[in-house]
């Protein structure tokens, strides 16, 4: 290795993108060694701060990474970014710097700049532990500490010990940090979207030869890997420091696709600091401040998560639209979810019906008669209920602790019901990720929600291990030797529940634990983790039990999987009908018959999509499956906007059956509740009518302005078209790992924004107008597509209809793209005659019509259309560009 | 007021005449060929001759200039000394003469790269990157017009406005030649037809026009894009304005690649002839009717105090009575 020259700090090169040459200050300041040395930092430089934001960049960059922070200051904040000494445009001092002397390093320059007053520390990478240690040094003046891709500890299971290791390998060091700039561009390669190429050469500028890259190759060199290295201590102390933060407030923002601090180290920190606030951004890798909106998010950290006066975190208590008549229902008295199962006077009724399978490729094709069916599976409460506690107690003894997440990938029924009681049981959190999410989405939940269990199909387990899914790994649905073995699954549900048989079981979970974590269906944008705790499940199963009046002698058929695990705790019978549950569209009328003949059922749960094909199938039905059918009270189906047509055809399948449609999301269900007779009722309008909010539920909307944008406080007024929120006892808890979603989600305290709108009527009903990031924005004012696609679709020969804006913002055009029947064979122009019909019933001016094969919907529920697409699609036929098919 | 409209003899020049004529401003005329505006003085000379010129602006209190060489051929010279130098030399006779308004009728070309234009503003003039000659030609002008602009109380006051392809009943430029190729099945549609195209109806370029004179003084300096506001696809302009005049809509369509190409070699071959008239396809044109071009009329109607009264439908009807009319005997 050659000797480290030495050379002064220096201001960088003017012109470099984004960076303004008055933050760039020289700054003398002793060292570690007491020896002056000069740093070059950035640094906002107001006077009058209230406090400061220390900025520490990591291996191989500079203070430039944090430009856009310092150009965005938060308001009240002085922001300061440091080049480390040996590195950027700082002095290289000729000598090498393990973590201890950098930490005082720091320390001597805080102290030459007088930074007195609070400080929030703000790291990436390596700079973390520099920035960690100084923050544990300077307690009394520590506000708040903001952590991105950075790391205390070697996570077990992590591969970057190895590729440390490869890179420190005498000559391949020197070679790729020092000799050649090889580190760097590695590093600037990992920017997700790539950096544009003049940023690329700002952070080579202050390593542009040797001379000035010793300090790279010294810093890979300092990461201890082993007890004997010379930093190891230091690093420990930060590590084990960490566990004296429990009053700092702790931000940790992080790009999940970094190939060398991949989640095992943001999982490290978050069980360092149990009580951070957490994002991570989907997509984004190493370079986070690159790749994602940083600067936005710590500056709403700052004013929300860190405001000082309490006074500002209560926020308004407005009052919104609700049932006047809902019982108050204090969360503490609520039954836990558990409850019913235990119910010694339910123990002879049976619980859950299990329908056998009819085949193959059963869906497609309706069941011929004489065909062989086979006897449903029938698990009674009290069989229930000690499948529950042997399998709590055998998880236990698996080593499953209260808080750990377990994912549950297995088909609705029997088995996925018993495991997720079990979960619930013994306070181990289920990761429910349905098929719905396709592979991707699945990967991507599960690698967000990291669950320390997994507990699989065979199918589920294979792909677990194809595509990298976390979770030790427990067999569901009769997997084989050679599947576990294939995929290192060691136990299985049988033989956990066969172990926990002669087990104790643990206490039981208080109501404040936390329970699931679902996710939304990613219809606009990538799925989302929501966190829900015992007592929101329970006040969600009382919710439905009252608007639905739910009674011990009523029995429901779930076409919609999520719903099939209510069953239990509202102690009703409950049956999937035999479906692909990924493809709600393969309901046959007959396999629904025979899941409401097998149990007798009074209530059906099923989704538009589901319903549609069940309608067109039910023409074959025999007089006792129409007489099991008619024995239906109440018909609920959600998911998307149903038109009214199909619930009145409906009504011939179940003639006694009340239809409903409950109206809600992922995040809070159900909001608001319609019957058909009230759909009827309320008519035609700017919307879709969801009906009035159901017990316990308010209703409040956020005005939009004329971009669209939901700003406009809280208002229960008849008329105005907003955001609607929603405020109940079963909201979400939260958003997992994602800290400036669920910021955004809940800007007013107490209350849920749904990201859709709609308008409250002067009877106190709720009209859905569409999702707030698909509101046409013209020059004339704001548009809404539900309203519109309604009135379209009520043409003759229309099968789906979308209102897209296309255009910037504030002064878009409004096209309407529809699918035709029959199917129109490409994409492209409507037919002039169609343009007409569609101006002559939409009332604002619509600039194209669009025809199309088909338009894209969502997979869970087959029925949410994707707007965003199709206005992409619209730009750009109506550019004059080929686009193809939407 | 005293007004001077130059290029009055057109559908568009002359409907601002009138309408100035009409509200009691003292209008006068120039252009070449006589302009037929009761009530308006006329001066009848060449853009480019400096005794015209100043017979023209004296005493006038606002100039509306919107005689130009417009064509999608010929050569540089003559879109040159109509457009470029005429402009130049009235801006000039106009600062002597002491005129306090000057509203310069532009084009949204002279900002147009050649790429859609989805609801785009009114970006500056860019003669380097304008896509053929007129559209250079007009670039240059509106710079030196613009140029010119001093505010009120300190010279003239300026404003450039950029019409989007305005039509109506007696317009012999665009409604002319579309009617005529098609009567001729010379009209095809370049793929689909479905690029949107922002169009002026006339009598909205017309009081459009108008209020940038009465506006001139308030928001001097600035180019506005004056269209309807309603894109539509080309092939439903197009089919409207033949269905109005009674003739068969375009049912051919040429693929872009084949317009484009055929466009620039007809070009070469008129060139090659000398001929005068346009060719019936050229690569501008291609590309003007394969792209979109739209606008953000926020600024224009915020600036100017104006929006357009006459919706689209209601122009396609009023041009079908026209025809209706015309073909009465």
């Amino acid at each position: 290795m050659s000797s480290a020259p030495r050379a002064p700090a220096t201001l960088p090169p003017p012109g470099l993108p984004g960076l303004d040459p008055s933050w760039s200050r020289l700054v003398t300041a002793p060292d570690a060694d007491g020896i002056g040395r000069t740093w070059h930092v950035l640094d906002t430089g107001q006077p009058d701060a209230a406090g400061t934001l220390l900025c520490v960049h990591g291996n191989p960059t500079w203070s430039y990474l944090w430009r856009g922070l310092l150009a965005s200051a938060p308001a009240g904040w002085r922001v300061v970014a440091v080049d480390q000494l040996e590195m950027g445009f700082s002095e290289r001092t000729g000598s090498a710097r393990g973590l201890q002397r950098r930490i005082d390093d720091l320390g001597g320059l805080t102290e030459t700049l007088g930074i007195a007053g609070p400080v929030i520390t703000v790291a990436h990478d390596w700079g973390g532990p520099v920035s960690l240690g100084w923050a544990l040094a300077h307690r009394e003046q520590l506000a708040g500490i903001v952590l991105t891709n950075t790391a205390v500890h070697q996570p077990e299971g992590s591969p970057a010990p190895r590729l440390i290791r490869m890179a420190r390998t005498p000559g391949v060091l020197d070679a790729s940090c020092v000799r050649t700039s090889a580190f760097i561009r590695g590093a600037l390669a990992m920017a997700r979207p790539p950096l544009p190429s003049e940023v690329q050469d700002a952070y080579h500028a202050p390593y542009l030869d040797a001379d000035r890259r010793h300090g790279i190759g010294g810093f890979v060199r300092d990461i201890p890997l082993e007890a004997s290295h010379p930093s190891a201590a230091a690093l420990d102390a930060v590590a084990d420091g960490l566990g004296t933060l429990a009053d700092v407030p702790v931000l940790l923002l992080w790009g999940p696709s970094d190939p060398v601090f991949s989640d095992l180290y943001l999982h490290d920190l978050e069980a360092r600091l149990p009580h951070a606030a957490v994002h991570r951004f989907a997509g984004a890798s190493h370079l986070v401040p690159e790749d994602a909106e940083v600067a936005g998010t710590l500056t709403r950290w700052l004013g929300t998560d860190l405001a000082v006066d309490g006074a500002d975190l209560a926020g308004p208590a407005e009052s919104g639209v609700s049932d006047t008549d809902a019982p108050p229902s204090p969360s503490g008295r609520r039954q836990p979810l558990w409850a019913a199962i235990e119910d010694p006077t339910r123990a002879e009724f049976p619980a859950i019906v299990e329908m056998p399978a009819v085949g193959g490729r059963r869906f497609a094709r309706p069941v011929r008669d004489g065909a062989p069916v086979a006897e449903p599976t029938v698990l009674s409460f009290g069989e229930l209920a000690e499948h529950v506690r042997h399998l709590a107690a055998g998880l236990v003894d698996l080593g499953v602790a209260p808080g750990d997440r377990v994912a549950l990938l297995v088909t609705p029924g029997i088995e996925l019901a018993t495991a997720i009681y079990a979960c619930w049981r013994i306070g181990a959190v289920a990761v429910v990720a349905d098929a719905g999410l396709g592979a991707k989405g699945i990967t991507g939940a599960l690698k967000s929600a990291a669950p320390d269990h997994l507990v699989g199909i065979p199918r589920a387990l294979l792909a677990a291990r194809a595509l990298g899914w976390p979770g030790q790994r427990i067999a569901a649905g009769g997997a084989d030797d050679r599947v576990r073995r294939l995929t290192g699954t060691r136990t299985s549900l049988d033989e956990l529940r066969a172990r926990g048989a002669s087990l104790p079981l643990p206490p039981t979970p208080s109501a404040d634990a936390e329970a699931v974590v679902v996710f939304t269906s990613g219809a606009t944008g990538a799925a989302k983790g929501v966190v829900y705790r015992h007592h929101q499940l329970q006040a969600q199963r009382d919710a439905l039990m009252a608007v639905y009046e739910i009674a011990p002698d009523d029995r429901l058929v779930a076409a919609f999987a999520p719903f099939a695990l209510y069953g239990p705790t509202m102690g009703i019978t409950s049956v999937v009908p035999d479906m692909d549950v990924t493809a709600p569209s393969t309901l046959q009328a007959q396999a629904l018959a025979d899941a409401a003949t097998a149990i007798g059922a009074t209530l059906v749960f099923a989704s538009p999509a589901a319903l549609v094909n069940v309608v067109a199938t039910a023409t074959d039905l025999d007089p006792s499956s129409l007489d099991a059918l008619a024995n239906v009270r109440l018909l609920m189906s959600a998911g998307a906007p149903i038109p009214p047509e199909l619930l009145r055809k409906v009504g011939a399948v179940m003639p006694n059956a009340e239809p409903h449609t409950p109206y809600g999301m992922t995040e809070a269900l159900p909001v608001a509740d319609i019957s058909l007779e009230g759909i009827e009722a309320a008519g035609t309008g700017d919307g879709v009518c969801v009906g009035t909010p159901v017990p316990g539920v308010e209703i409040a909307i956020s005005p939009i302005d004329e971009l669209g944008r939901a700003d406009g406080a809280l208002t229960a007024e008849p008329d105005i078209t907003g955001e609607i929120c929603v405020r109940a006892d079963h909201v979400k808890d939260r958003y997992d790992r994602l800290y400036a979603t669920e910021a955004a989600s809940s800007r007013d305290a107490g209350w849920h924004r749904s990201g859709d709108v709609g308008h409250l009527d002067e009877h106190g009903r709720l009209w859905v107008e569409g999702r707030l990031v698909h509101v046409i924005t013209t020059a004339a004012g704001v548009v809404t597509p539900v309203g519109i696609e309604r009135r379209v679709e009520g043409l003759p020969h229309i099968r789906l209809a979308a209102a897209v804006g296309v255009g910037p913002p504030g002064t878009q055009q409004l096209v309407v793209v529809v699918s035709t029947d029959p199917t129109a064979p490409n994409g492209g122009l409507g037919p002039r005659s169609l343009a007409a019909a569609v101006r002559r019933v939409v009332d604002v001016p619509v600039a194209a019509v669009l025809v199309a094969p088909s338009l894209p919907v969502d997979i869970r529920h087959n029925s949410k259309i994707d707007r965003a697409r199709l206005a992409d699609w619209a730009t750009k036929v109506l550019a004059g560009e080929r686009a193809g098919t939407p | 007021m005293r007004v001077l409209v130059t290029g009055a003899s057109g559908m568009y020049g002359g409907g601002v005449a009138r309408a100035l004529v009409e509200r009691g401003d003292e209008v006068t005329v120039l252009q070449r060929r006589p302009a037929g505006v009761p009530g308006a003085l006329e001066v009848r000379g060449d853009i480019t001759d400096p005794g015209a010129l100043a017979r023209a602006v004296a005493a006038q209190d606002a100039i509306i200039h919107l005689a130009a060489r417009v064509a999608v051929v010929g050569e540089w010279p003559e879109f040159e000394r109509i457009n470029v130098h005429g402009t130049a030399a009235l801006i000039d006779a106009a600062r002597h003469a002491g005129v306090g308004r000057f509203v310069f009728v532009s084009s949204p070309s002279v900002a147009h790269r050649g790429e859609a234009l989805v609801g785009a503003r009114a970006e500056p003039a860019d003669p380097d990157r304008a896509r053929g000659n007129y559209a250079r030609s007009k670039a240059m002008a509106e710079r030196i017009a613009l140029a010119a602009d001093r505010g009120p109380g300190q010279g003239m006051s300026v404003v450039a406005i950029r019409p989007h392809l305005v039509w109506g009943p007696g317009d012999t430029q665009l409604i002319g030649r579309i009617v005529e190729r098609a009567r001729t099945g010379r009209l095809a549609l370049i793929d689909q037809g479905a690029a949107l195209i922002d169009t002026t109806y006339v009598d909205n370029a017309v009081e459009a026009t108008v209020a940038a004179v009465d506006r001139c003084e308030d928001v001097h300096g600035r180019a506005f894009v004056i269209s309807n506001g309603e894109p539509r696809p080309v092939r439903e302009i197009l089919t409207e304005v033949c269905r109005a005049a009674g003739v068969e809509p375009p049912r051919r369509r040429v693929p872009f690649r084949v317009a484009h190409a055929g466009g620039a070699a007809a070009e070469a071959v008129w060139r090659g002839l000398g001929r005068e008239d346009d060719p019936p396809m050229t690569a501008f044109l291609a590309e003007q009717l394969a792209t979109a071009h739209w606008f953000d009329q926020r600024e224009t109607m915020a600036a100017l105090e104006w929006s357009p009264r006459v919706p689209l439908a209601e122009g396609f009807e009023r041009l079908s009575r026209a025809y209706q009319d015309a073909a009465a005997p």
